[in-house]
Order: C-alpha cells, then sequence, then structure tokens
C-alpha cells in the first residue's frame, strides 16, 4: 500500500512539475480553438482562431468603421474656384471638398484638426510638409481604388483604412541594418536572429520588405520541376526571406498558412485558396505604393519622420489589415466617400 | 499485495568498489581518480563515480569541443552587442550563420561566416576525436566497437547536414546555423524550398526507423523490467535455462504477438533501428536539392501523392496572365 501511495504522490508530483513548466513556458490559450475548414476534408486545410481574440479584434474601435458623414449639398462652385491651391482635388464643389477636408481631419488628425496639415492664417500654404504629403496620399488612395480593384475589390479605401485616427498609420515598416555591429569582426547576424513581431517572433530574417518590397526581388522559391538540373537556385537563405515576408502576411492578417496555401505544397496555385491571388496582387499593390508613393516622398519628411537608416515610413500588409482578414472587418467605407475617386493621379 | 519495484530503482546495491577496470596496455594514460558512492547518482544508475580515463584523443577533442562552444556562444554575443541582458534574453534566437551566397565555397571573411566555417571545423574534429576515442576504447576493453559505428551514424547525419551536402550544392551558405530557434527555421525553410521533405522516401524511412526504435526500446524496456523479478535483468546467462525470467518474457510476446525475438537479436533489432533512422535521414538529406529539387513533385511523378477533389472554383496563378507585373 504504502509503494502504491509513494508511487501516486511522485507521479502526482511529476505531472505537477510537468504542468508548471508549461503553465509558465508556453504561451497557453483559453478557450479552445474556434477550426474553420478550408480545403477539403482530411487536408488539414483550416483556419484557427482564438475566439475571444476573435471577438476583441471585431470589437476593437480601431477595426470599426466610422458612421459616414452626411452627404455634400448639391451644387456649389468648383473647388478651384474658392480656393487657392487646390492641387488634386479641384474638381469637387465646394461642399464635396469641404465634407472630404472634415473627414480626413477626422481620419488622420481628429486630435490636432486642420493646423497639423494647414497653416491656418493661410490655407493655401504648402508651407507644412503634412500637407504636401497628405496631397499625395490622396494620389495614392486612388491609385488603390482605381487600379487595384484586384486586391481592394469593390471595398476600396480611404485614408482611415491605414490611419484610423492616427497622423502616421501603426504598422509601417523602414529599413533596417542587418547587422547590430556592421564594423565589428563577429556576431554576424545576416539579418535575422532576432525576435520581430512582424515576422511572428520567429528567428527568420526580421526584415523581408527592403528586398522582397522595395526591390521586387523573386519571392517565389519552391521548384516546378521533380529533379534537380544545375545547382538550383534559389538558396536556403533566400528561401528564408520569402518565408518571413508569408509570416508577416500571416501575422498583418492574423491567419494561418492554409488560408491561402495547400502546405503540402505551397507552390501549387491548383490547390490553393482564391484569396491567395487576392494576395498576390497585394503585394504588387504594396510594392507600388512603397516604390511610387512612399519611398520618393523621404525628402519632403522632417528628420524624426525617418527610420534609422533614413528612409522614410513605408507599408505592408498591416498598414491596412491590423490583423484582420479583411480590413475594418470588410465595411466598405469607399461608398460613402466618392469625393476621393476625383482626386488627378499626376 | 502489488510492488511495483521496477518502476523506479528502490533498491541500491553498494559493494566495495571493485571496479577499477580491467588492466591497460602498456602506454595507455592511467585511469584517474578514487572512486566513491554517490546516493542520487544511484537512483538513476550505478553509484559508483570513478575512476575516469580521458586520455589524449579525449583531452584533445573536450579542447575543440570547448573551442566551438566558445566561438559559436561568443558570435552569439557579439551580435548582441556584447549586452549581457539582450544575450540573456534573445538566446534562443541568436545563432552563429553560416556564410552568405555570394562566397560559394570560398572562405569567407571571419565577420560573414568565417567564425562558422571555424567553429564547424572546431565541432568536426571533435566529435571525430570522440568517435576515436570511443572506437578505441571498446577495442582495449576487448569489447565489439557497435557503440563507435551507432555514433558514426549520427555524425554522417551532422556531415551531411553542415559539410557533404553544402559541397555538394556548391555553397556553405545552404548549411545549417548553429543556433536554438536558427536551426529549427533552417528545417521548416529546408522543407518548403525542397516541396516537402514529407515526401521524400528517405525522409519516410528515418522517421520509420526513429518510431520504430521508441517503440522497441519500450517493448525490450517495458519486458525486461517486467521479468526484473525473476532477475530477468540477467538476461544472456538465462537464455538456455527454461522456466527462467527470459522464458517468460520470450512466452509473453510469443502469446501476444505470436513471435518473440531472443534475448540476443532483440538488441540487434534496437541498433539497426537506431542507426538506420540517421542513416537513411541523411541519405534523404543528401537527395535533396542535388537530385531531387522538389520531393512533391516527385512523389506526384511517381504516383505517391494522391490528388485531392476541388473545392474552390479554379484559380490560375496571376502572374502568367496577360499584363501581369513580376
Amino acid at each position: 500500500m504504502r509503494t502504491i501511495l509513494s508511487t501516486l504522490a511522485l507521479l502526482g508530483g511529476l505531472f505537477a512539475a510537468v504542468l508548471a513548466l508549461g503553465v509558465l513556458t508556453a504561451k497557453w490559450e483559453r478557450p479552445w480553438p474556434l477550426v474553420t475548414q478550408l480545403g477539403y476534408r482530411g487536408v488539414q486545410m483550416q483556419q484557427l482562431d482564438n475566439r475571444a481574440r476573435l471577438n476583441a479584434t471585431l470589437t476593437l474601435a480601431s477595426n470599426v468603421a466610422p458612421d459616414p458623414l452626411d452627404p455634400a449639398d448639391a451644387g456649389g462652385k468648383p473647388a478651384s474656384e474658392v480656393y487657392k491651391n487646390v492641387k488634386v482635388l479641384g474638381t469637387l464643389t465646394e461642399n464635396q471638398f469641404n465634407r472630404t477636408m472634415l473627414a480626413i481631419t477626422q481620419w488622420v488628425a481628429p486630435e490636432q484638426g486642420c493646423e497639423y496639415c494647414h497653416n491656418v492664417e493661410n490655407l493655401a500654404d504648402d508651407g507644412k510638409y503634412t500637407k504636401v504629403v497628405a496631397r499625395r496620399m490622396l494620389q495614392m488612395t486612388k491609385n488603390i481604388n482605381a487600379n487595384w480593384v484586384t486586391h481592394v475589390g469593390m471595398t476600396g479605401v480611404t485614408c482611415y483604412t491605414c490611419h484610423r485616427g492616427n497622423p502616421v498609420p501603426k504598422f509601417i515598416w523602414f529599413d533596417q541594418a542587418a547587422e547590430t555591429r556592421p564594423q565589428g569582426f563577429a556576431g554576424y547576424r545576416n539579418g535575422s536572429n532576432a525576435p520581430s513581431a512582424s515576422v511572428g517572433l520567429t528567428s527568420l530574417p526580421y526584415n523581408p520588405f527592403s528586398t522582397l518590397l522595395d526591390q521586387q526581388q523573386p519571392i517565389r522559391v519552391e521548384a516546378t520541376r521533380a529533379l534537380a538540373t544545375s545547382a538550383p537556385e534559389p538558396g536556403i537563405q533566400t528561401t528564408e526571406k520569402t518565408y518571413a515576408l508569408m509570416m508577416s502576411i500571416s501575422q498583418a492578417l492574423g491567419v494561418n498558412c492554409t488560408f491561402c496555401h495547400n502546405t503540402r505544397q505551397f507552390a501549387d496555385w491548383g490547390q490553393s485558396t482564391p484569396q491567395r491571388a487576392t494576395a498576390w496582387y497585394g503585394i504588387r499593390m504594396v510594392r507600388d505604393l512603397d516604390m511610387h508613393y512612399l519611398d520618393p516622398l523621404k525628402a519632403t519628411w522632417p528628420a524624426n519622420r525617418l527610420g534609422p537608416l533614413g528612409d522614410g515610413p513605408k507599408a505592408y500588409c498591416a498598414t491596412c489589415h491590423q490583423g484582420q482578414p479583411k480590413p475594418l472587418n470588410g465595411a466598405k467605407m469607399h461608398k460613402d466617400y466618392l469625393e476621393l475617386d476625383a482626386a488627378t493621379l499626376n | 499485495m502489488a510492488q511495483y519495484q521496477n518502476i523506479f530503482t528502490r533498491i541500491q546495491v553498494r559493494g566495495p568498489h571493485h571496479e577499477m577496470g580491467v588492466p591497460l596496455p602498456a602506454g595507455d594514460a592511467k585511469r584517474d581518480g578514487e572512486p566513491y558512492s554517490e546516493y542520487w547518482l544511484g537512483k538513476f544508475g550505478d553509484a559508483q563515480v570513478g575512476p575516469f580515463y580521458l586520455g589524449s584523443l579525449g583531452l584533445a577533442s573536450l579542447i575543440c569541443g570547448i573551442t566551438a562552444f566558445e566561438i559559436i556562444g561568443l558570435n552569439m554575443w557579439a551580435s548582441v552587442n556584447w549586452s549581457p541582458t539582450q544575450f540573456l534574453r534573445q538566446l534562443p534566437w541568436l545563432a552563429l550563420e553560416p556564410p552568405p551566397p555570394k562566397y560559394g565555397l570560398h572562405i569567407p571573411p571571419l565577420r560573414e561566416g568565417g567564425w562558422w566555417l571555424l567553429a564547424g571545423l572546431f565541432l568536426t574534429t571533435s566529435i571525430l576525436l570522440w568517435w576515436a576515442r570511443m572506437y578505441r576504447r571498446a577495442i582495449q576493453l576487448g569489447l565489439g566497437t557497435h557503440t563507435a559505428w551507432a555514433f558514426a551514424a549520427a555524425i554522417w547525419l551532422y556531415l551531411v547536414l553542415g559539410f557533404i551536402r553544402p559541397i555538394a550544392m556548391g555553397s556553405w551558405s545552404e548549411a545549417v546555423p548553429f543556433g536554438v530557434f536558427p536551426h529549427l527555421d533552417w528545417t521548416a525553410s529546408f522543407s518548403i524550398r525542397y516541396g516537402n521533405l514529407f515526401y521524400n522516401p528517405f525522409h519516410m524511412l528515418s522517421i520509420v526507423f526513429l518510431y520504430g526504435a521508441t517503440l522497441l526500446f519500450a517493448m525490450h524496456a517495458g519486458t525486461i523490467l517486467a521479468v526484473g523479478r525473476y532477475g530477468g535483468e540477467r538476461e544472456i546467462e538465462q537464455i538456455v535455462d527454461r522456466g527462467t525470467a527470459s522464458e517468460r518474457a520470450a512466452l509473453f510476446w510469443r502469446w501476444t504477438m505470436g513471435f518473440n525475438a531472443s534475448m540476443e537479436s532483440i538488441h540487434r533489432w534496437a541498433w539497426w533501428f537506431a542507426i538506420l533512422c540517421p542513416i537513411t535521414g541523411g541519405i534523404g538529406i543528401l537527395l535533396t536539392g542535388t537530385v531531387v529539387d522538389n520531393w512533391y513533385l516527385w512523389a506526384v511523378k511517381h504516383a505517391i501523392a494522391p490528388a485531392y477533389p476541388p473545392v474552390f472554383p479554379p484559380i490560375v496563378d496571376p502572374s502568367t496572365l496577360p499584363g501581369a507585373q513580376p
């Protein structure tokens, strides 16, 4: 009897020790995950969500689109005749123009107000960098809604899709040095091995954006033939960069790999979900925005808006998505602000 | 009342310390240290500690091993700018990285993978010296060299990953970084790059031998502990006797599954399963990228990978559409 009791006590102690270790070290989640089947049965294509976190994300204030402003009154003179120095929204009527300005203030600088961009003594003055940037951002918004329907569909975007009431959107990226000690003779990091939230706290390259979004290096790494021909390219370190970019997409959208891919063969389009094509256009869209709109603004930004290597803030998937497969719970804000479409692209 | 004496060691047999070992051949260094008993070690194994034999091979191996350990550790520390706090906080993420692809098989500068090559050299030397030590100790004790060859199987896998395959691929950058998370991320990337390693038949075999080895170990260890009350741990001397622990163990398996290994052959089973795990694994790694570029497509070609009915409307690769950007 004593033996059984002491054995049970020992087993109990062991169990408690393992449990304590688990509780102290692992990231346990409650409640039981919500599993949504995505692919054919048995192939384990499923979306895993934490119900509590999903609900919190859905109701998060910044993920709920604000009510639309009242439509502008009909009629009125063109804004270009009423105001001076109107370069991109000149075809709007005065009422439409004022409504748009009001909306932008609410979306981008709700606390700072008009003077965040404007010299209140002379609204036409381009002295503040924020006004110059805002003008370019209006063109960028127009570009997205007009030319990137492949990604944003009929939902479209407004300033709020990224800004959510912040003058600088919450999720942006800068170039980062690959090494913490560029002159050192030891401690080579190869731009990886630092826990970074944008790549899911893995040890993968912490900035896949500089090369894969800015420099348009090829993202595809998997071979399209069974047998190797010559020395196969790309190698493992290139693969890790692609992997890191994919992790950043997964983090930005709050989804697993299987949201887009059948993980038994990531490369095969025939086994992928339709979302993969949307994501493919998304990557090209971000490249367009970063290369043609955001990066060229670096001469305009003041020093305090620049990154450690002197580049300006740039966008990636999280900039709009902010943890959701569809930004703002899929709210269609654009249809209430068709004035944004009046922006001239050049 | 049932006595579960054999789940945990309850008895420690303590005798005078006779185990000074068989005489060493002339020219060998002496065994050092006065043996003593340690109660807590006796809970897990033999309570006797010592005497020790390090010898020239062991000493050289330890020196090389410590050198490699220091190169790896100090590079990790340097990568966080010698901050002790960040070194501890980020330790699982830190690594000594192999060179970037641009150096191919050339010797890179120290700051860009040269240390990795040096650490690999010292670690490999250390491991090979330790292997030679195992081999020589076995010979000196008049044993077979099975343990050394089992260790060699593991060394094969290690060399394929860090030396043979990178040379076959023409670049050190293909090798594994020394680091906790980094080597795991390397593994995942390796599988993704080469079209899913689960379709690699040698990977399949390796898993069979891995799980098979643990199954065999559980069966054998369970059997011997179960007949411990009849002196079952004295396996070999009981083989020819009737009614012994050994015969009961054999009967148990014959009745359970119609077949039993012998007291001798079970160890052959275990040894082969154990060494075949890294041997087949190493073959699988060596073929990856050198011969096979995408294991999934290879498996489709050979009718191993099944196809499943589509559940989504067919989508095409957007890069193949007219006017697509790269």
